[in-house]
């Protein structure tokens, strides 16, 4: 992970001399280094990638983390781009942000769908921000030169604090402070990452006052959590907002913003970005709701292809 | 990581290693207690007999090719809406490993009792010993070394697997390795990895040196020549 990050910093900041250097301590990440840069040198020689060049002519390649809720966005915006008569196709899979940040900067795509939140986490540590607008409004100034960060979607793949619909309904809990005065008897479930960090156990406690009976080490939003939640062995966990399950739970609102905000935002190179681009993929983030998602994430979930849910959602709601 | 395992903070309280270890051993101990029950019986009567060998051969060599954490985070979703409780998570992991401990312990069960010399067996039929006495009083002593290195080998085996255990909530040392990973705190995950070892290594010592006392004097040297 650690060279992957390093090197991907240097390609996006064109270093050669270190990734000489790097060549000559490793084979084979010289052979990736020097692939990645080769690819930043023909757009870009010997400066900031992807910047001047002429936007029409342009090809716009739509890039995805390598998990299906990233792969459909990025599926979404190319078909919203195709219907609108851009040239445009999908690079999906290409992996962890550290890899495919470097891989925009360089030029190798040009548009990405991405996480408000995770971004600014992913570009500055500690940004110390929560709510939607605050969270945009500092990715826009921390983004690296180059590109560009669209207009975010209501949409948002955020944690949530979720209960049963039964444990919801027996002491009338709506926002996660609800839920203070009734933790002590309850079990949470969440990752094991939860346990010490901030948005998790530390600040359940700090900013909303919860101890719970117990904490329940298990996934982050995975198998166990679910059937953890679903079958009482914990009373509260932490889910994902557009996860599929989420139709049987009710997520409390996270109403003092302990969660920094997840809205999906495209994160596009200035390179490709045009009035007529902005006018497409604003409509689409306009259009995408949470509730969209789930239920997206679900035909996903139950193997269904990813370009017809896409184009069922893009028809549905006009933009095909 | 040595800074981590000599830290007495990181020893005591119900999170510390003392109480990981105790809990370690419980699932161990719990899981081979019942692989034995499961195990040492079939292997008996499979070895007396002759009968059933399909049992041991496919079967139990079978089992070893069950991928243990896919189990057991299936066994989690199967049983969850069995026990409200926290049985739903310790059910399971006693579960995967004594499917991991019951074909090492079965088979050398099997084999134990193949292996004793006919003419021992012989000489008791011929002394007038029904099948039974023949068993426990020949075949299952002259067989001791090879049943015990099997509850050795599933020992080593379980204990190292137990860590399990903890990617389903529960305790044992593999807290420290899954929460050390998730927390990047890889201090903690070495020293949990470095003390599973460590424990593994005693515990089998341990069982190698009450080998020596439970393996009847008469085999001692058969044993040693043959193993």
């Amino acid at each position: 992970m650690k060279t992957t990050e390093a090197f991907g910093n240097q390609t996006a900041k064109a270093a050669r001399p270190r990734v000489k250097s790097l060549a000559l301590a490793a084979a084979l990440i010289s052979t990736q280094a020097l692939g990645l840069a080769a690819c930043g040198g023909d757009e870009a020689p010997g400066g900031d990638a992807g910047g001047d060049q002429s936007a029409q002519s342009q090809k716009i390649i739509v890039g995805s983390a390598d998990f299906p809720e990233s792969q459909l966005l990025a599926t979404i915006y190319a078909q919203a781009l195709t219907g609108a008569g851009f040239e445009a196709s999908t690079k999906l899979s290409i992996g962890s942000r550290e890899v495919y940040i470097p891989a925009l900067l360089d030029g190798s795509i040009n548009l990405l769908p991405e996480y408000t939140g995770a971004t600014l986490s992913y570009l500055e540590a500690s940004a110390g921000v929560s709510s939607p607008e605050d969270v945009a409004a500092k990715l826009a100034e921390v983004l690296p030169e180059g590109v560009t960060m669209l207009t975010p979607s209501d949409a948002q793949d955020s944690d949530v604090l979720a209960v049963a619909p039964e444990t919801a309904e027996k002491y009338g809990l709506k926002t996660i402070e609800d839920l203070a005065p009734h933790a002590g008897e309850l079990a949470l479930g969440g990752p094991p990452e939860w346990e010490t960090r901030h948005e998790g156990l530390v600040g359940l406690k700090e900013v909303y006052g919860l101890e719970f009976k117990e904490f329940t080490a298990l996934d982050a939003g995975g198998p166990l959590t679910i059937a953890a939640l679903a079958n009482g062995q914990v009373g509260a966990a932490d889910l994902f907002s557009t996860l599929p399950a989420m139709a049987d739970f009710v997520a409390l609102e996270d109403n003092k913003n302990l969660f920094p905000a997840q809205n999906i935002v495209p994160i596009a190179a200035d390179a490709i970005v045009t009035d007529k681009l902005v006018e497409v993929l604003d409509a689409v983030s306009a259009a995408l709701t949470t509730a969209d998602l789930i239920e997206m994430n679900a035909r996903l979930d139950a193997q269904e292809s990813i370009d017809d849910v896409a184009a069922d959602w893009l028809a549905a709601n006009g933009l095909g | 990581m040595i800074d981590y395992l000599l830290d007495p903070a990181h020893w005591t309280g119900p999170g510390g290693v003392g109480t990981l270890v105790g809990e370690h051993l419980f699932y161990t101990a719990v899981a081979l207690a019942v692989a034995g029950i499961i195990g040492v019986p079939v292997g008996l009567y499979v070895g007396h007999t002759g009968r059933g060998t399909f049992l041991i051969a496919g079967f139990a060599n079978a089992l070893r090719a069950l991928p243990t954490l896919g189990l057991v985070v299936l066994l989690v979703m199967v049983l969850a809406p069995v026990f409200a409780s926290g049985l739903a998570f310790v059910v399971p992991s006693i579960a995967v490993l004594v499917l991991l401990a019951v074909p090492p312990i079965m088979t050398n069960t099997y084999a134990g009792v193949r292996a004793v010399d006919p003419a021992a067996v012989d000489a008791a039929v011929g002394m007038g010993l029904r099948p039974l006495r023949v068993l426990f009083s020949v075949q299952t002593p002259c067989a001791m070394p090879l049943i015990l290195s099997g509850f050795r080998g599933a020992t080593l085996q379980v204990i190292s697997t137990a860590t399990v255990a903890a990617y389903v909530s529960l305790g044992g040392l593999g807290r420290l390795i899954i929460d050390g990973r998730a927390q990047n705190d890889y201090d903690k995950m070495l020293g949990g990895a470095v003390l599973v070892a460590m424990l593994a290594l005693l515990v089998d010592l341990t069982l190698g040196l009450l080998g020596r006392v439970a393996v009847s004097p008469g085999l001692r040297r058969h044993a040693q020549a043959a193993g």
